[in-house]
């Protein structure tokens, strides 16, 4: 395929992965133990697990996956709400698909929809206003998820939806940003992240500028990285080089892509539509300050959550998931007490084991070569019951 | 003389009364499941008529063929059935009737058995146009003789509207396997050879582009298509043929474990030796899909010993059924009961089972 096939180049991969080898041999810690080094996009950890990247590293080079898939992150609490407003029989509830799986703490949307909720997958929140229009005498809902990527799309359907004069259309908003969400992880006192690859759709819209805080304050190199193997591979090298030469910068790998202001337009849509939350919890790392938007009063009406009642109760994770620590990159994914037994993609108790760009699944479908030693022990119902805790 | 009339004649010729039956509805209503004359006219003008043979013109409630008939070609039964659901009726390379045929033919051909004998049930929605029902028959009837079967017995059900959607059908089929063949999936072995007959993926591309809702255009095909020719080109290459398989829902990467969960072997593959069309890469680039999971009508997977892999190879590609067949990898001993996909990247992963359908990716 043109433009793509000559970003999977087998012999440049083994090129670089020869260059990493030899910066990584000048790199004084990496002798005592593994540098580790954190992708925060869900996206590059589909990439890495699909190309079989970790194995053209040096073993004493270590992927982190990291929090980005915003699917894995949302809490139960939030699925809940999502499936209370799917049953109202005046709704057609629209969702990108991957999010369909995601367990609540009763069900998920794809059990509510066998039961009989209206719920539709679509591929952008503009096929949802479509429906809006198709379908006068319902109310539509678009589940909107995601980063600072799938933001602005979301931004201007609400737009459109307003000069359109849609009355029949509104958004139930579970938006996350980025920098909160990096910044509360180097917080975490049980960490020891040697650098960052950075998101490249995010940045995309927010630019790179946003990331100098994480060189300058906490001292961590990163690189803006884009998904094809060898932007991975490329990005790598360089944020192992910024750690050979004691350097800590935000540099860009995906400058084919990712501009240094990011994308005005799409920051402009987001600015209009959106405003922070003063905090937004999240699965398995707790309640994260400023990290999720909601709608202005501005566009209330396009606001699900103030046009139906949801239930929004907080639903704590079940006590056996460690979630939280393999998101931190404290463990790794089959070092958690419940992999392969009590969790595994088809009865997953934390949501890092339900989207193709969580660690976990990911971990389970593509490496398990090299976790033996699986053995299958059924969930105790105290594993999986949750838990409302507010 | 047009096909009624000749198969009319044929009729007669045989000793058979003429069939006068004929539709006059637009569309199928009630009447048409009742058992009454509405119900045998349809039967006899739209199902009769174009099967058109004696075995189902005789209108008995079942068929029956000497077993002394049946005996020559081996010394088993094949039986199988499948139902068939899809949405929508007609896309490009074929509609649900060519699905129903194949489909069946395919899964008594991969056992090595010679397709003879098909049923076919529908269930038609009240509402739904005679003309789509005639299309629909004309193709099985088209598919049943590429692949020279013949419909032999069959049963019309309707039900109101909304209680299904537009047209099932199920069919189901009998073949005969040869003395001597002996196709399992637990058969194969470390160093058999594993063999596709063309691109993957074709089918449940254009599926989800003729279901309409990604603004994709593209002139992918279903590549849907009967395969017991191909089959027995393949056995007269290699009569010790390991595990054959079609690959239909769930793609290569369903039958690829199916082989190596029962074999209790590896089965390794190669990625950049997969047959894939650049657009059928391209929609799974865009949606975030895995084209190993894809649907396919016309394709099957063989595991042959290493031996035999070349001569099976040529005779494969020589068939029209075949023409892009490749091999894609061999069986090894360890991890046993896992597939690896060694990409073209130089890295290796699992390929698992789907837990459930394939959902597109966020972003």
């Amino acid at each position: 395929m043109k433009y793509v096939d000559e970003f999977r180049d087998p012999e440049k991969a083994q090129t670089l992965a020869k260059e990493i080898r030899g910066v990584v041999a000048c790199i004084e810690r990496a002798q005592r133990r593994p540098l580790q080094i954190m992708e925060v996009c869900g996206g590059h950890t589909h990439s890495i697990f699909r190309y079989g990247i970790q194995q053209l590293l040096p073993d004493a080079v270590e992927f982190v996956h990291g929090p980005g898939c915003p699917v894995c992150v949302l809490p139960m609490g939030r699925v809940d709400d999502c499936i209370a407003l799917a049953e109202r029989p005046e709704v057609i509830f629209t969702t990108f698909g991957d999010a369909m799986r995601v367990p609540g703490s009763r069900k998920s949307l794809l059990k509510a929809k066998a039961d009989g909720a209206d719920v539709r997958m679509v591929y952008s929140p503009l096929d949802a206003l479509k429906l809006a229009h198709a379908n006068p005498a319902r109310e539509v809902i678009f589940f909107g998820l995601g980063f600072e990527t799938t933001m602005p799309s979301t931004a201007m359907t609400v737009l459109q939806a307003k000069a359109e004069g849609v009355e029949n259309f509104s958004l139930f908003c579970n938006h996350i940003t980025i920098i909160p969400t990096i910044k509360a992880i180097l917080d975490s006192p049980d960490l020891h992240l040697d650098g960052f690859l950075g998101p490249g759709h995010v940045s995309m819209v927010i630019g790179t500028s946003p990331y100098q805080f994480i060189a300058r304050h906490y001292g961590k190199p990163i690189t803006i990285a884009g998904f094809e193997p060898l932007d991975v591979l490329h990005a790598m090298w360089m944020v192992l080089k910024q750690i050979a030469e004691g350097r800590c910068e935000v540099e860009n790998q995906y400058g084919r892509i990712v501009p240094e202001h990011g994308n005005p337009q799409a920051l402009g849509a987001i600015q209009e539509v959106f405003e922070l939350r003063e905090f937004f919890e999240w699965r398995g790392l707790g309640s994260i300050d400023h990290s999720g938007v909601r709608i202005r009063d501005a566009y209330a009406q396009f606001d699900a959550e103030r046009k139906f009642p949801v239930p929004n109760l907080r639903i704590a994770d079940p006590k056996a998931c460690q979630c939280g620590e393999v998101l931190k990159g404290v463990i790794k994914p089959h070092e958690c007490k419940v992999f392969g037994t009590a969790c595994t993609p088809e009865m997953p108790l934390g949501s890092l084991m339900v989207s193709s760009e969580g660690a976990c699944a990911a971990y389970y479908n593509y490496g398990r070569i090299n976790t033996s030693g699986l053995k299958r022990t059924e969930p105790t119902d105290a594993d999986r019951k949750p838990r409302v805790v507010a | 003389m047009n096909d009624r009339a000749k198969s009319e004649t044929l009729a007669i010729e045989r000793g058979i009364r003429p069939r006068t039956g004929r539709v006059r509805d637009v569309s199928i209503n009630m009447a048409h499941g009742s058992g009454g004359k509405a119900m045998r006219d349809l039967i006899e003008d739209v199902f009769i008529g174009t099967f058109d043979n004696p075995a189902l013109a005789a209108m008995e409630d079942q068929a029956v063929f000497p077993l002394a008939d049946l005996a020559r070609f081996g010394d088993r039964l094949a039986f199988t059935t499948d139902t068939y659901v899809v949405d929508p009726l007609f896309f490009p390379g074929g509609d649900i009737g060519t699905l129903a045929v194949a489909g069946t033919v395919n899964d008594l051909a991969v056992s090595g058995a010679k397709p003879l004998f098909l049923s076919c049930g529908v269930v038609l929605e009240e509402g739904l146009a005679v003309d789509t029902l005639r299309r629909v028959v004309a193709s099985m009837q088209r598919i049943a003789l590429l692949a020279q079967v013949c419909i032999v017995t069959g049963d019309t059900k309707v039900v109101e509207r909304g209680a299904a959607d537009k047209l099932f059908i199920n069919t189901a089929g009998i073949g005969i396997v040869p003395s001597g063949t002996s196709i399992s999936a637990r058969n194969a072995r470390p160093g058999d050879a594993v063999i596709v007959n063309g691109y993957l993926g074709d089918h449940g591309t254009a599926i989800l582009i003729a279901r309409n809702q990604l603004a994709l255009e593209s002139d992918v095909a279903s590549d849907c298509q009967p395969l017991a020719g191909l089959v027995a080109v393949m056995l007269a290459a290699c009569p010790d043929i390991h595990c054959l398989r079609d690959a239909t829902r769930g793609g290569l990467a369903t039958v690829l474990n199916e082989f190596a969960q029962s074999s209790d072997v590896a089965i390794r593959i190669q990625e950049p030796a997969l047959p894939l069309r650049e657009e059928v890469k391209g929609a799974c680039e865009i949606l975030g899909l895995d084209p190993l999971y894809l649907a396919n009508e016309g394709k099957l997977v063989a595991v042959v010993p290493a031996h035999a892999a070349d001569a099976v190879l040529a005779a494969m590609r020589a068939h029209p059924a075949g023409n892009h067949s490749a091999i894609i990898g061999e069986v090894t001993e360890e991890p046993a009961g896992v597939v690896v996909l060694h990409t073209g990247f130089g890295g290796q992963r699992i390929v698992d089972m789907l837990v459930g359908e394939q959902l597109p990716r966020i972003c």
